[in-house]
């Protein structure tokens, strides 16, 4: 199973003027790995596929502010 | 031609009077990835690609007409009633000065859509992959937008618009597949 975030820790400097962002996150979602489509994947019922925006669970990737949490934890 | 429904494809609820948001929004209204930007785009682009892949173009450039609705109705809803103070207040006295309360084509900084925005080179594999880069660049966009936005609701009809850049990007992805594909070759073992 691929995963739809990866992070990265950039360099941090001695004499940096913020405090450092330790780790940065992006995104990496299903459509880099499914390639073609193939026949017959498994469906969402409809209500929940048009709840969710896709048919598709293979495609279906909701994202969240990763930032977020960080800084609160920080606090 | 095109068959109008009176209604969103998905609906849009806004919960706080934040009309800070709404000058964050515009950059997916008038921007260059935004939601018109790609609607003209693909529109555009369909005449003069392989026809295996027309009908793609025309399904995915509606449907971003349908999301620009929505847009504008979150944009339209965090500013129908702020007072020209308000506006100031939330970074929107310049498009006040303008506009009033009005909604114009222009990105999160003010600079008018643009059609140097989008481009149709005639190429097909370069017309898809601009179109692939724009999904995703839409995709980026909603990320940047859900993070800022302290609103549940607004940020529950983001994350569908930005699932459904996830779905474009796969299909575009297909169409080059679909392009570069060998299947009318003779194949000799
Ligand atoms: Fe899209």
């Amino acid at each position: 199973m691929s995963t739809y975030r990866k992070s990265w820790r950039p360099y941090i400097g001695p004499n940096d003027p913020c405090p450092p962002l330790e780790i940065k996150y992006y995104e990496t979602p299903p459509n880099l790995y499914l390639g073609y489509q193939p026949y017959g994947l498994k469906q969402f019922d409809p209500s929940t596929a048009l709840f969710k925006g896709t048919l598709w669970p293979a495609l279906y990737a909701p994202y969240s502010n990763p930032y977020k949490k960080k800084r609160e934890e920080e606090e | 031609m095109w068959v109008y429904e009176k209604k969103l494809q998905y609906p849009v609820k806004v919960s706080k009077c934040n009309p800070m948001l709404a000058k964050f929004l515009i950059e997916q209204y008038g921007g260059a990835d935004g939601e018109l930007a790609a609607a003209l785009r693909y529109l555009n682009q369909r005449y003069s690609i392989p026809d295996k892949v027309v009908g793609l173009l025309t399904d995915i450039g509606t449907e971003e007409f349908a999301h620009l609705e929505m847009i504008a109705t979150m944009v339209y809803k965090l500013t129908k009633d702020a007072t020209p103070d308000e506006m100031k207040e939330a970074g929107l006295g310049d498009h006040y000065a303008n506009h009033d309360n009005a909604l114009f084509y222009h990105n999160a900084a003010g600079a008018p859509w643009t059609a140097t925005y989008i481009q149709a080179k005639g190429d097909p594999i370069a017309d898809l992959y601009e179109d692939i880069a724009a999904e995703e660049k839409a995709r980026a966009t909603y990320q940047w937008i859900i993070n800022m936005s302290d609103d549940p609701d607004l940020n529950d009809g983001l994350s569908f618009l930005r699932e459904r850049e996830v779905v474009h990007s796969q299909r575009f992805r297909e169409a080059v597949e679909i392009l570069k594909d060998e299947r009318d070759r003779k194949k000799i073992f």
